[in-house]
């Protein structure tokens, strides 16, 4: 018992000490761009935590990035590099919309998600079985042709007669009721914690994902024990592509005041790549995705008001998590660290 | 006619500079046996930090001085991280690319006060060395060039080209022979980032003269696809760069071309380089082999 609890403190230190030395990254640039780090982060952990309304907003943006982390972190446990979260979630709203406008209802549109988000998914899968080509050119030259697809669709397929500026809007029948008024919390962040979950579920407790998981780490071992690792790729980007099409689903159906994909798909965009950063500080596992995505949802919700109260550009935030994903990919972090403190 | 064909082809050439820069400098790297994906990220930062060089000192060689050198610096995070220190290979490029995103969107805004976009001034931006009326020819195209071919000589008719070549294919042996294996993969890295650098930087000081949040769009994937495609090697690099900016130079003329945009709309056009790249790097994927120990952390026993 000893043994596994050392197991799981030392990631877990690991990723604080990241993200501790993210932050102070970010204060050194802060510093150096003329801005007061002290007044930024104070603003930034203030508008996030300082309040019920500050709560509901980091748990809302927590939603959709652990969902993306999810479709990282199940790639990385069958030793892929899926990197294609961004363009999934887009075709996942955009399905999510189309199908909610046909029949009304929340069931629609979460199929509408995962059926978008596994076919879209199943053209890197194919590819890696088929032609061997490597997953991380494959997902990354398909997010951008997403992009520009999607931006098609947008404008020319589902633009919403009445407002130029946005899609038309998922209906009310199938919109997801709000848990705090005045907010933008809805339920829809219990499906992301609910996907966790059952994600845990099947990496752990499923033969489907124990077969997934030995692919991952050691394919010819796999192999030997009678697996057949191109069926783990092929379901490791199916289940992946699920979890990024519900994020874009349940980001058009329980984000007010919108329930629609702006101008520019600026409200969908740069999930899929800030839930690569999620899930590496959630150590790939599902359970620290959901702890992590809550703190990267902090992020994102602290860096509007650090934006009004400070006058600090919101991309500060993504500064600190690119420095953050740096500072997890140094191997022996820890060891490394009590050496240096040692001398 | 004529006029098209030979506008296309200097757009070409042009489009070429950052895509073979960086597959140059990736195919040393990996000859080495370190492979980086965060060109994307380096290309992105480079052409950013190229483009403040620049303004200040107005002198747009130094904006590519200054990008190679913050593709110097990112190499050496790379190269620390995965030589020394016998870290995960993608991971760190994964970070350096989301890093990018961030230093760039929060730099454009944090420096220059717009959002989203930066047009680089004109008198600070390099000036081409041939005119024709179908379009102008940077130095930088020729450099490019030379620098593809120096790269190409150096690496297979010289020692020091044997000593990168050995470390990246067998490095037990290499480490026999006496060959600092940590140095010579370390040195490579950094080559192949600051040669991403230089093409970050062209695209802000040069080509594009702008800056944006998406100003590398894919470059630095569709660089490392020309790679495996040339099969590592930088003369062949050399064409595939210039097959790659064709369709990027294209997808950048149809979309503001009005006659050609009526039949088809721009958006598919624009995802023409990315589709290309899939099809090229899906169709020749199992004919080409890369160095034997690439993306393999080498720890001496």
């Amino acid at each position: 018992m000893r043994v596994d609890i050392k197991g799981f403190t030392k990631p877990l230190v690991e990723s604080l000490v990241a993200i501790v030395i993210g932050i102070l990254v970010g204060a050194i640039i802060l510093a150096f761009s003329g801005y007061s780090p002290a007044e930024a982060y104070i603003a930034l952990f203030n508008g996030a935590l300082g309040s019920k309304y500050g709560l509901a907003m980091t748990l809302s943006s927590a939603t959709p990035i652990i969902l993306t982390a999810l479709t990282f972190g199940i790639g990385a446990r069958t030793g892929l590099f899926n990197i294609g979260g961004e363009g999934t979630v887009y075709f996942g709203a955009i399905m999510a919309i189309i199908l909610t406008n046909l029949w009304g209802n929340v069931l629609m549109g979460l199929f509408g998600g995962i059926l978008a988000g596994m076919a879209w998914m199943a053209i890197p899968a194919i590819l890696k079985v088929l032609r061997g080509v490597n997953e991380v050119v494959s997902t990354i030259m398909l997010n951008w042709m997403a992009y520009f697809i999607a931006l098609y669709i947008v404008l020319q397929k589902i633009p919403n007669p009445e407002d130029p500026n946005k899609t038309l809007a998922v209906p009310v029948s199938a919109r997801f009721p709000i848990i705090m008024k005045g907010t933008e919390l809805s339920w829809a962040f219990a499906i992301s914690v609910i996907a966790a979950l059952i994600t845990y579920y099947i990496l752990w407790h499923t033969e489907l994902g124990y077969e997934l998981r030995v692919s991952g780490y050691n394919e010819k071992a796999a192999r030997y024990g009678g697996i057949n690792p191109k069926k783990a790729i092929i379901w490791s980007f199916l289940l992946g592509g699920i979890m990024s099409g519900l994020a874009g689903a349940t980001e058009v159906m329980g984000r007010p005041p919108s329930y629609a994909i702006s101008q520019g798909m600026a409200n969908i965009y740069g999930y899929g790549f800030d839930g690569i950063g999620v899930s590496l500080v959630g150590r790939n596992h599902p359970l620290g995705i959901i702890f992590s995505g809550i703190f990267f949802g902090m992020l994102r919700a602290g860096a509007t008001s650090m934006q009004i109260e400070a006058g600090v550009p919101l991309e500060m935030v993504k500064v600190v998590q690119g420095v953050i994903v740096v500072t997890i990919a140094i191997p022996g972090l820890l060891d490394l660290l009590k050496k240096v403190v040692r001398r | 006619m004529i006029e098209a064909v030979i506008s296309t082809l200097i757009g070409a050439l042009t489009a070429m500079v950052p895509l073979v820069l960086t597959s140059v400098g990736a195919t040393v790297s990996e000859r080495a046996g370190v492979v980086n994906i965060g060109y994307e990220g380096i290309l992105l930062m480079s052409a950013f930090f190229g483009a403040i060089f620049a303004e200040i000192t107005g002198n747009p060689w130094i904006g590519l001085i200054g990008g190679a050198f913050v593709g110097m610096l990112l190499g050496m995070l790379h190269g620390f991280i995965t030589v020394y220190l016998k870290g995960d290979h993608v991971i760190p490029g994964i970070g350096v690319n989301l890093l990018a995103l961030g230093v760039v969107a929060f730099g454009i805004t944090a420096y220059w006060g717009t959002a989203g976009q930066h047009q680089v001034p004109t008198n600070v931006r390099v000036a081409p060395i041939i005119n024709t009326p179908y379009g102008s020819l940077s130095p930088m195209v020729l450099i490019t060039i030379a620098i593809a071919i120096l790269t190409h000589w150096v690496l297979f008719r010289t020692p020091l080209g044997l000593r990168i070549r050995a470390v990246g294919e067998n490095p037990e042996a290499a480490d026999a022979l006496g060959i600092n294996v940590e140095r010579y993969r370390f040195l490579a890295t950094v080559y192949g980032a600051m040669l991403a650098g230089l093409g970050g930087a062209f695209m802000s000081v040069d080509w594009l003269g702008t800056v944006t949040k998406q100003l590398s769009a894919g470059r630095g994937f569709i660089a490392l696809a020309n790679m495996v495609f040339s099969g590592w090697n930088p003369l062949r690099a050399l064409l595939g760069g210039f097959i790659f900016g064709f369709f990027d130079n294209l997808s950048v003329w149809v979309r503001t071309n009005p006659e050609i945009q009526r039949i088809v709309p721009w958006q598919f056009v624009a995802t023409l380089p990315y589709l290309v790249t899939l099809i090229i790097v899906a169709g020749i994927i199992g004919k080409v082999r890369p160095p034997k120990a690439d993306g393999k952390p080498y720890k001496r026993e």
